[in-house]
């Protein structure tokens, strides 16, 4: 279990999370929405054990992610970072071994394991420099994937891929869920947490000036916590869903002017 | 890795025997071993041989040093220079031109390398102390906030090389004597004439130790590839980090500026060198370019010796009319995003 108990959050002086509660189960996908400031990155990044909590705390299987060895923590939770960044024109596969470094060993079954399931075997020697937009996700994942982490926490993974992309890295992200791993990721697009999430966690940051509260307004399966009252009391929009579960549009607007 | 070790340690060994027979005095090699010139063999072993030993053990550091800034910075455009503490060093050094005159003789030959050493160690502190300071608000290391550790560090650095290189010119100006302030504008133009093995004998250990410390950063060096936060949930420590890049960067710039001043452009320039004939990573870097900063450092001061100039090019000036070109180069080929 990987939760965030009570959990108050400063990011350069300021308040970005106050007194969030949630305990994130291995083996689902867990998506984190909410509006822009709602404090979705921050809360990702404490259950990472990178953002130390002011007070409260997060804890893995119950110790304290603060007083963790950071080995320890790197081998248990891997965090794949919003932007891709990455500094040098390195080969693919020296990439992906990167996430080798908590273990400090090569890794090979790992490594090689990471890259088939990516299907990144025909750029294995290609320089990152010469990597598309979607290959760069794959790449990036992979590198996480390598490291073999009971759980991954993704910060906006699927925000500047393609459609095929994103589904292909959804693909990813729930085979990883069902061989066990718990996996947690900060969306802005709520009909792909609503498809593909097994359970979604809707934030929203009330107050004003410096002190933002950042609460967990609605917690549970997607149809629940993204029903359209929800989404009209913390986005402000009137929406609804149209199609079947598993595959739903939201379409913002009164759903008797738009004929459902 | 390997290869890049291979071929500037090939290079190594064959400059190194070309520079001990190369100078206004040409030797020749078989003179040495049948023992026909005794003036050759005397120097061989007094001249020569601690000149380029010195070139070696400085060019080393330097590169070494550049290649970890450059892993640390995540910047190809990164020197050892931005810590600030070669400023220091060369502040060190210049203020025993000041004290020249209560120096008991006996200490003379001592008291510059000595007194760089210590401009470096305080540079050192200065920098353990503001990244103290910077680092108890934030919650691990880099701070967290915006702009990051590293850069807000790396001002720092800038500010305290300003600070030194002002306090530096003000000594040149307020000189005690002529001959005092030529020796200093001179100095601070680092060459490697003149050096004996005692200068040898203070740097190479130190260099050494540097180095050593630099190789245990190199890791880290890597994780930081893939960004600070990356890093960091790789299991980075960044004040770990950050403890080892500057001891490892004061040993070695430290005491290259103690015997040699100031010479520019080897750690900027080396590494891009290297990095065509490795993996790219930053641990791949350390050891390469080691051996092409010794490399780079022994020729070019092999050849200012032979150039038929009246007085020999200080060697810290003639890497920076080569250094800065080769920069201007660079920064048109990063336009052109082909590095």
């Amino acid at each position: 279990m990987l939760a965030a108990e009570n959990l108050s959050l400063t990011r350069g002086g300021v308040q970005v999370v106050t007194g969030i509660s949630a305990t994130l189960a291995p083996g689902q996908i867990t998506a984190i929405v909410g509006p822009n400031g709602a404090g979705k990155s921050s809360l990702l990044l404490a259950l990472a054990g990178l953002l130390a909590p002011t007070s409260g705390r997060a804890a893995l299987d119950g110790a304290d992610l603060a007083a963790m060895p950071p080995r320890q923590r790197a081998q248990a939770i891997g965090y794949l970072p919003q932007v891709p960044d990455i500094a040098w024109d390195v080969a693919v596969e020296n990439l992906v071994t990167l996430g080798r470094l908590p273990w400090r060993d090569r890794g090979t079954a790992a490594v090689e394991a990471a890259i088939a399931a990516l299907a990144l075997e025909p750029l294995r020697r290609r320089p990152a420099s010469r990597l598309s937009g979607g290959e760069r996700a794959r790449v990036l994942l992979a590198r996480v994937l390598a490291g073999e982490p009971r759980w991954i926490l993704a910060d906006e993974p699927l925000a500047a891929l393609d459609l095929a992309h994103q589904l292909s890295l959804i693909a990813h992200f729930k085979t990883c869920a069902q061989a066990g791993q718990g996996v947690a990721v900060v969306l802005h697009d709520l009909a792909l947490a609503m498809n593909h999430a097994d359970r979604v966690l809707v934030l929203d940051a009330k107050g004003d000036g410096g002190r933002l509260e950042s609460t967990v307004v609605a917690d549970g399966p997607p149809a629940t916590a993204l029903s359209p009252d929800v989404i009209g009391r913390v986005w402000g929009v009137a929406a609804h869903w149209l199609g079947q579960p598993g595959a739903r549009a939201l379409v913002s607007g009164n759903p008797q002017a738009s004929g459902v | 890795m390997n290869r890049a070790n291979l071929v500037f340690a090939a290079l190594l060994a064959v400059l190194l025997p070309l520079s001990l027979l190369a100078g206004r005095v040409w030797i020749n090699p078989f003179d040495v071993a049948g023992g026909g010139v005794a003036n050759a063999a005397l120097i061989l072993a007094e001249l020569r041989l601690p000149r380029a030993v010195l070139a070696i053990v400085v060019g080393a550091g330097l590169g070494a040093a550049g290649a970890a800034m450059q892993g640390y910075l995540r910047n190809p455009l990164a020197d050892p220079g931005l810590f600030g503490i070669a400023p220091m060093a060369a502040l060190g050094a210049v203020a025993s031109f000041w004290l020249g005159a209560i120096i008991p003789p006996a200490w003379a030959g001592w008291s510059l390398p000595l007194l760089a050493l210590i401009g470096a160690g305080t540079g050192m502190a200065a920098l353990a102390l503001i990244a103290g300071r910077t680092s108890s608000d934030g919650a691990s290391g880099f701070g967290g906030g915006a702009g990051g550790g590293i850069a807000l560090f790396t001002l720092a650095g800038l500010m305290i090389a300003s600070l030194a290189g002002a306090l530096t010119a003000l000594a040149i100006t307020l000189a005690p004597n002529p001959f005092a302030l030529s020796e200093i504008v001179m100095w601070l133009n680092g060459a490697l004439t003149d050096r004996s093995w005692r200068e040898a004998a203070i740097a190479a250990p130190l260099v050494a130790a540097g180095i050593a410390v630099l190789g245990l950063a190199a890791r880290s060096l890597d994780a930081l590839t893939l960004g600070e936060e990356a890093a960091r949930s790789m299991g980075l420590d960044p004040g770990r980090l950050l403890g080892l890049l500057v001891v490892g960067v004061g040993l070695t710039v430290g005491a290259g500026v103690a015997v040699a001043g100031i010479i520019g452009f080897v750690g900027l320039v080396v590494p891009h060198l290297v990095r065509p004939l490795t993996d790219r990573l930053p641990s791949s870097l350390i050891g390469p370019s080691a051996l092409a900063g010794a490399c780079l450092v022994l020729a070019a001061d092999s050849i200012l010796r032979i150039l038929p100039l009246v007085t020999e090019l200080r060697l810290g000036i003639a890497l920076s009319l080569i250094g800065a070109p080769f920069f201007l180069w660079l920064l048109i080929r990063m336009r052109r995003g082909s590095l």
